[in-house]
C-alpha cells in the first residue's frame, strides 16, 4: 500500500530554488569585475594606431592617461581643429603635464609610485611635434615610463 | 472537496537561463586591457653635463623619418616592409661585417661567454611626422628585437622567448639589448 500512496499529492513537486541566489550572485560579481568604468568622457577624436608587438599594461591603478588628437567637432569652435591635449576632462597644454603628473603621483601609494606608468593615447594622424613636446615636458617630471597606447593589428601596417 | 493548492511556477529551469546567460557574456565579454608599445624615456639631461663621447659610425643604425613619412636608413631610401630585416641584420651581424657593429665579450649566464653586440639604433623624426608612421618604425624595431629574442630563445632552450622562466629572459635580454635612442626631432617639414 505505502507504495502508492505518493500518488495522492497533487501535480509534480516543486523543485527548490534555494539556488538561484547563489547564481545571481555570481553573475553580479563577474560583471562587478569585469567591468571596467569608462575613465574619462572623450573630447578629441582618438582612433589610435595598429602595431603588433603590444604587451598589456596590467595594473590599472598603475597608468595615467594622456590623450592627444583634434578636439570633436563640437569643441571646434572654442578650442580649434590643431591637435590639443586632454588630461582628465579637461582640455591642457604642455605646461600643464608637469602639475598633472606630480598630482597623479600624489594620489598614489608611496610604494607605486616608481612605477607610474604614462599611457599616450594619441591619435594616428597626429604630427609627431606634439608628442614629443608631450615626451619632454614627460622627462622633466620624470614620469619616464611610458606606453604608445595602440590596436592590435592583425597584419603589418602600412 | 481538499483545498486548491496554488500552483507554483516551475523555477527549476531558472539556473539552466542564468547559466546560459553567464556562458554568453562570458564569451562575449572583452576585458579592456589597454595595450601599448612599452617604452623607458631617458632621464633629463642635467645642464652641465658633458656630452657623452660618440660613437662609432659602424655601431649605429640610424633611421630618419621626414615630414612625408619616408624612411631613411643608414643614407639609404627604405621601406617600412624591409625594416626589420635590415635592423636585424644589424643587430646579429652574423658574418662579424667590418660595416655592422662591434661586439664586445660578455659573461652571461647560461651561455658562458658570448659575444654581445654594441649596435644602437638611432631613431629621429620631424615634427611633421605623422604618429602612425612613428609607432610602426618603432613596432618593427621592437619586432626585429623580439623575433630575434625567440631565435635564440627557440635555439637554446627550445621555447619561445616569452615561455620562458625570468632567469632566462634576462640573460637573452642582456645578449639583445633593446638599445632604441632617440634624438631631439628637427623641424625640417613645417608645420
Amino acid at each position: 500500500m505505502a507504495k502508492f500512496r505518493k500518488k495522492k499529492g497533487s501535480g509534480q513537486q516543486a523543485i527548490s530554488t534555494a539556488s538561484l541566489p547563489d547564481i545571481v550572485f555570481m553573475l553580479l560579481f563577474f560583471f562587478m569585475v569585469s567591468t571596467s568604468m569608462k575613465e574619462v568622457s572623450l573630447k578629441i577624436q582618438l582612433k589610435q594606431p595598429e602595431a603588433t608587438e603590444l604587451s598589456k599594461l596590467e595594473k590599472k591603478s598603475l597608468v595615467t592617461y594622456i590623450y592627444v588628437g583634434v578636439p570633436q567637432r563640437q569643441y571646434q569652435t572654442t578650442f580649434g581643429s590643431e591637435p590639443r591635449l586632454q588630461l582628465n576632462d579637461q582640455f591642457a597644454t604642455v605646461d600643464d603635464i608637469r602639475n598633472y603628473i606630480a598630482q597623479e603621483r600624489e594620489s598614489m601609494r608611496e610604494s607605486d609610485r616608481s612605477k607610474m606608468t604614462v599611457s599616450i593615447k594619441a591619435d594616428y594622424d597626429t604630427p609627431m611635434g606634439i608628442i614629443t613636446d608631450v615626451k619632454q615636458a614627460l622627462r622633466d617630471a620624470q614620469a619616464l615610463k611610458i606606453s604608445y597606447s595602440a590596436r592590435k593589428a592583425n597584419k603589418v601596417p602600412m | 472537496m481538499g483545498k486548491r493548492e496554488i500552483q507554483e511556477v516551475n523555477a527549476g529551469s531558472m539556473a539552466d537561463i542564468a547559466f546560459l546567460l553567464l556562458i554568453f557574456f562570458l564569451v562575449t565579454t572583452t576585458m579592456d586591457t589597454d595595450s601599448g608599445l612599452s617604452r623607458m624615456l631617458p632621464p633629463p639631461v642635467p645642464p652641465n653635463e658633458e656630452t657623452p663621447p660618440p660613437i662609432k659610425d659602424r655601431n649605429v643604425f640610424e633611421v630618419l623619418i621626414n615630414a612625408q613619412n619616408r624612411l631613411l636608413v643608414e643614407n639609404e631610401p627604405m621601406e617600412l616592409s624591409e625594416l626589420r630585416e635590415a635592423a636585424k641584420e644589424f643587430i646579429e651581424n652574423p658574418m662579424n661585417d667590418q660595416s655592422l657593429p662591434e661586439k664586445a665579450e660578455k659573461e652571461v649566464e647560461y651561455f658562458g661567454v658570448y659575444p654581445v653586440t654594441k649596435g644602437v639604433i638611432s631613431l629621429q623624426n620631424d615634427n611633421g611626422t605623422q604618429y602612425q608612421m612613428y609607432l610602426s618604425v618603432q613596432n618593427e624595431l621592437a619586432a626585429a628585437y623580439n623575433e630575434l629574442r625567440d631565435e635564440l630563445a627557440q635555439s637554446k632552450f627550445g621555447k619561445k622567448f616569452d615561455e620562458l622562466e625570468d632567469d632566462k629572459q634576462d640573460a637573452i635580454r642582456d645578449i639583445y639589448p633593446q638599445k632604441i635612442s632617440e634624438a631631439e626631432p628637427k623641424n625640417i617639414g613645417g608645420k
